[in-house]
């Protein structure tokens, strides 16, 4: 943690481009040309799940921008992705139509617990661009107003997170609701298709993943333009010293509003892609454990490093799904051992150690002058106007 | 209220500027007031005010009555800290206050002096050749040339001191607010920032607060004297400290403090 | 008169019991009070039977004015054996015994709920019955039960003058369970070919109705405000650990939920362990053992964990969060491996029940118990930290950690002593939560974000600042709980703190000066 600014990586143009290469052409041929049994055969599912993975890939860059760089910890981010999801959801509970188990036109909670017609927040999301764009823009509102307040009033630090954490509550306690027609605690489930591609051909779903691969991909693009433009530097600067930033003529509300805004999005399109590939989104994937737990994915990979965060949400969900598949009882464990020992001895996450071994190998002289390198670049370039 | 020839010619004028931290008044109906690229320096022992002054300045503390006026007829009071550095006064503090994990460079680029400081503006925003001209001669003014690209946080007591001193002049101010800018450098480095100080006070108007006397005797041309949040007594050097009161209430402390 | 009507009762019983044990004496006729009248009972108890529906409901209606307890067993007897339409007869009537035998009960709630039932049977010869009990009746509440009762009754008189006069009694005594009653009474004058009578019953009844009606409302803000006190009051004991430590350290134990949760399981391990060594009639004290013994469980869990992990986070809040969190999930888990998912406390005999304060009003011991806890506990601290050494000493760096040092004050003990007390506190509150609800492993998960939002709504440093806070969050929760239902309740309360920070950006009691920031 001891540097927000050293993202901007030596070989930041050719690994991007490698691991895009891999995850947008290699892993969707394993799942295509290999015969079943082949060693190299990755199964629909494993390219399902990884696809899932990615997803949340894209919510932990939001949150490393706004927690690794600038120094907020928001712990309220499952409430914008599950926001996403549920755009994306009504839209897919919509287009079920006569498939439904009680062969109505209406989603089959709805019909279930009596709803006579369905309600006028619903009826918009019977388009598919209206709902993609509902999926980006409602957590972004959302996010811009409880920020603005809270930012303006200059809530901080632990002070933030309490807020945005009480914000994840509330969300969930809403959600469950009934009566908000959001389906309750069950959620919304039983998708049959988008745009007209069954959800149950293994075919949609490679397309999925390949589209979750785009996203994730410019969505990487997206935070190392922020975080190399000079506002990013003002975000690293407002976590070092908000005051001096203040005396140096800016403003740190709008800044913080601004990148809290674009984690919103981050997480509204994670959202998006979650829904359609795990095929349900209940409450349960938006409360105060779920936040908590996007924010373990970030500081596992490395906080203040993009490529940490990307790697830290594939690596810990990959733990996940594989343990709690042998030692459901042992996850909890693991799970609240990793997040103590990070914050204790890798402060840094995945990343920090990667580098660390590099170093060593290298003997390269000692962390401090590491990061000069890129920032030197970036800043000096440039020449005529 | 005060003699009209003399407001007309301050940068800062404080009338009757009191600060009430739960009882303690930590500044009493002070009135004071710096004139155009003046050079002045208050001392004051501990609790007399000194910083508090500067916090009313700048728009980080509010106070509980009294007027702040900068320039011709600007009102300080009710404006925010990022409003006041608009209107032209920069401020060091006294612990120095930089980014550390920025570059030097970083750090001077992000302090420079731009027309908008929005977020959209600098997330599009390039540096112009004159800016980087500006830096560079900013570098070589606070000696940190050969440091513009090591992370801030790495610099030594003194050159992040001159760091924060060469991020305030790069914002341009018309007033500097300087806190204790020698704390903690050798005497060598001590000597070098007076004369970056005086050769400031060409262009700016500023006010140091310093414990220093050795300093101010190097840099001041007027002193003023502050104790309990009011001021005691303004002059030159000389006339300050042979001042019966200032002796008692601060030398004779200082001696006993040195 | 009516005196005399008691003992007879008195009497009755114990002629019952001689009924009951020597039953061949009983056609001897000679028992010593109402020996004319044995004989009759006996026939009529024979005639329960009959398949005349004349001479049955005479015989039950001797039976009743009889009011003898003491035949029960007998009308058992007979109800065994007889055929349903009399089973069904017999069963009011012997309703009717049992509870005016219980009206002499001396469990005051046995006496309460027959004197209930007894108003709600609709017969007449109870009238006389709870006259005569209420004369001796010490508890004040059952008196008015059976004031109320006895009104009840009486409305069904054919008399005008008693019945308007039971129709103000009843309202006199804001008596909820009579609404009904008058109700039909306001109905039976409305229509166009009532009484003049009918009339002016209805009348009375109306006035009596909105009297009731508004006392109703008067009850219902009483417990509101009681029930808001109450959660206050858990969440106060909650958030005072969570207070002081953040105060001090600026750290936001989110493991504080689970040392409550330690707490808990430690009271009721207390309680197992009564029940499996110690005789059942100390079986009560478990309670106050388990106070230190939950104290020391979370203090001693609060000392490792501040050992172990906090101590290398200092001055890095948002990591210290993530590290406790952590820490929370594995007291959590441990918990449910080891204890299972449900297990609860059975909360000592003082603390079962409630007491009745005004009519309608009713406050349970338990929540009584917890406010109270509260106001020791706030008084504790508040001695603890203003009036002892160690107090002093946490004053001292929670003001200024860096010249406390420089003056010799050992902050990291400090730190670590107040973190353990800190987190002791926690489990007193964990203790008194298992007199309100279950232990289970999320126990602690149930109140604790809203005492997070005490000690941020209420700022930092002074003791005031969380009581307050603490009952405006508690009170507001329990304020709006009845309009807009706890969900929404819960989501304005947020929206509340949100704005309320505007204007006090950190807590209600801010530090001021220069230090501030």
């Amino acid at each position: 943690m001891s540097d927000g600014t050293t993202d901007t990586n030596r070989g930041g143009g050719l690994s991007f481009w490698v691991v895009g290469g891999i995850l947008l052409v290699v892993m969707p041929l394993l799942n295509l040309l290999p015969p079943e049994d082949s060693w190299f055969h990755l199964s629909d599912f494993s390219l399902n799940r990884f696809g899932k993975f990615l997803a949340f890939a894209i919510l932990a860059l939001g949150l490393d921008l706004i927690w690794g760089y600038t120094g907020i910890l928001s712990l309220g981010q499952g409430v914008f992705f599950g926001l996403g999801a549920y755009c994306m959801g009504m839209h897919m509970m919509l287009t079920i139509g006569k498939e439904s188990v009680y062969g109505s036109d209406m989603p089959d909670f709805m019909v279930w617990n009596q709803v006579k017609e369905l309600p006028l927040f619903w009826k918009p999301f019977y388009s598919f661009p209206a709902a993609v764009i509902g999926a980006l823009l409602v957590p972004m509102a959302f996010a811009l107003v409880f920020g603005f307040f809270a930012f303006r009033s200059r809530i901080k630090g632990v002070y933030f997170a309490i807020i945005t954490q009480a914000l994840a509550l509330a969300a969930w306690l809403v959600f469950n609701r009934n009566d908000t027609n959001l389906g309750g605690t069950n959620g919304l489930t039983d998708f049959k298709q988008v745009i007209g591609y069954r959800l149950s051909e293994p075919g949609t779903q490679r397309v999925l993943y390949i589209v979750t691969v785009v996203c994730l991909g410019a969505s990487y693009l997206l935070c190392r333009w922020i975080i190399r433009s000079r506002a990013g530097r003002v975000l690293v600067a407002v976590r070092d010293s908000e005051k001096r930033v203040v005396f140096s003529g800016y403003t740190p509300p709008n800044y913080k509003l601004f990148v809290f805004v674009v984690s919103a999005g981050l997480a509204g399109l994670a959202g998006l892609l979650y829904a359609p590939q795990v095929g349900i989104i209940t409450p349960a994937q938006i409360g105060v454990l779920p936040s908590l737990e996007m924010v373990i994915w970030v500081a596992v990979g490395g906080r203040g490093s993009l490529a940490g965060a990307v790697l830290g949400a594939v690596s810990v969900n990959y733990g996940r799904s594989v343990l709690t598949n042998y030692f459901p009882e042992l996850w909890p464990f693991m799970l609240g051992g990793l997040f103590v020992l990070v914050v204790l001895l890798f402060p840094d996450g995945m990343v920090g150690m990667i580098r660390k071994g590099k170093d060593l190998l290298t003997r390269r002289k000692a962390s401090e002058e590491r990061p000069i390198v890129p920032n030197q670049k970036i800043v000096v370039p440039e020449g005529k106007r | 209220m005060a003699e009209p020839s003399s407001f007309q010619n301050s940068i800062i004028y404080l009338d009757g500027v009191t600060v009430d931290y739960d009882g303690f008044k930590a500044l009493n109906r002070l009135t004071f007031m710096v004139d155009y690229k003046e050079l002045r320096v208050v001392i004051g022992p501990n609790g007399a005010g000194k910083t508090t002054l500067l916090d009313v300045i700048c728009g980080k503390t509010k106070p509980a009555a009294g007027r702040v006026v900068f320039g011709q007829d600007t009102e300080l009071i009710g404006k925010h800290a990022d409003e006041i550095v608009k209107l032209g006064i920069g401020r060091k503090f006294q612990a120095p206050s930089i980014y550390g994990n920025l570059t030097v460079w970083e750090n001077l680029d992000l302090s420079l002096k731009r027309s908008s400081k929005g977020v959209f503006s600098t997330l599009f925003g390039k540096s112009t050749a004159e800016e980087r001209a500006r830096i560079e001669e900013n570098l070589e003014t606070i000696g940190l040339k050969d440091y513009a690209h090591t992370r801030a946080g790495s610099l030594s007591h003194g050159q992040k001191q001159w760091l924060e001193i060469g991020m305030v002049i790069l914002q341009d101010p018309s007033l500097l607010l300087v806190d204790e800018p020698v704390a903690g450098m050798t005497d060598k480095e001590t000597e070098q920032t007076g004369q970056l100080l005086q050769s400031l006070a060409e262009k700016h108007a500023i006010i140091v607060i310093e414990h220093d006397m050795e300093f101010v005797r190097q840099i001041a041309r007027i002193v003023t004297v502050l104790h309990e949040g009011t001021v005691i007594c303004e002059g030159t050097v000389e006339k300050v400290q042979a001042d019966a009161r200032v002796r008692e209430i601060y030398l004779g402390r200082q001696k006993v403090a040195h | 008169m009516v005196i005399s009507l008691g003992r007879t009762v008195a009497a009755l019983v114990i002629v019952g019991l001689f009924l009951f044990f020597w039953p061949s004496w009983t056609t001897a006729a000679d028992g010593p009070v109402s020996a004319p009248s044995a004989s009759s009972v006996e026939q009529a108890l024979n005639q329960v039977t009959s398949e005349d529906e004349s001479i049955r409901a005479a015989a039950i209606r001797l039976l009743i004015e009889q009011g003898d307890a003491g035949l029960l067993p007998r009308l058992e007897a007979i109800r065994a054996n007889a055929s349903r339409s009399i089973r069904q007869v017999i069963k009011p009537l012997m309703d009717l015994l049992k509870n005016r035998a219980k009206l002499a009960s001396p469990d005051s709630d046995a006496r309460r709920s027959a004197a209930t039932d007894l108003g709600s049977s609709g017969n007449p010869s109870a009238i006389a019955w709870l006259d005569a009990a209420k004369v001796n009746e010490s508890n004040k509440w059952v008196r008015y039960t059976m004031e109320e009762s006895a009104a009840l009754l009486r409305l069904a008189s054919d008399d005008p003058s008693i019945k308007v006069a039971s129709v103000e009694k009843l309202g006199e005594l804001r008596s909820g369970n009579a609404v009904p009653a008058l109700k039909s009474l306001v109905e039976a004058g409305a229509v166009a070919e009532a009484s003049e009578q009918q009339k002016v019953l209805a009348k009375a009844a109306d006035a009596a109705i909105d009297r009731i009606e508004t006392w109703g409302d008067w009850a219902n803000a009483i417990e509101t405000i009681f029930r808001g006190i109450s959660l206050s009051s858990i969440l106060l004991i909650m958030s005072l650990g969570l207070a002081i430590v953040f105060g001090l350290m600026g750290v936001i134990n989110m493991a504080h939920g689970e040392l409550m949760m330690v707490g808990a399981y430690a009271t009721f391990v207390t309680q197992q362990c009564f029940t499996a060594w110690f005789p059942p009639d100390v079986f009560d004290w478990y309670f106050p053992v388990a106070l230190p013994v939950a104290f020391l469980a979370a203090a001693g869990s609060g000392f490792l964990l501040e050992a172990t992990v906090i101590r290398f986070l200092y001055g890095r809040p948002l990591e210290t969060m993530l590290a406790t969190w952590g820490v929370s999930l594995v007291l959590m888990q441990a918990a449910r491996v080891y204890f299972g998912d449900l297990t609860a406390v059975v909360a000592p005999g003082p603390l079962r029940g409630g007491a009745q304060v005004l009519v309608g009003v009713y406050l349970p011991y338990n929540r009584i118990f917890i406010i109270a806890l509260s106001i020791v506990c706030v008084l504790g601290i508040y001695f603890a930290l203003f009036k002892s050494n160690l107090g002093l000493r946490v004053r001292a760096v929670t003001q200024n950690r860096n010249m406390s040092a420089c003056l010799g004050i050992p902050t990291r003990k400090v730190d670590s002593y107040t973190f353990a007390f800190g987190s002791g506190l926690a489990g007193i509150a964990g203790w008194a939560l298992t007199m309100v609800g279950n232990v289970d492993p999320g126990l602690g998960q149930n109140y604790i974000v809203d005492a997070f939002m005490v000690v941020v709504t209420g700022g930092v440093g002074k003791l005031a600042g969380t009581i307050v806070a603490s009952l405006g969050i508690g009170g507001l929760n329990k304020l709006i709980e009845p309009g807009l239902g706890a969900v929404y309740g819960k989501v304005l309360i947020l929206v509340m703190v949100i704005l309320f920070l505007q204007w006090r950006p950190s807590g209600l009691f801010a530090m001021k000066g220069r230090d501030a920031d």
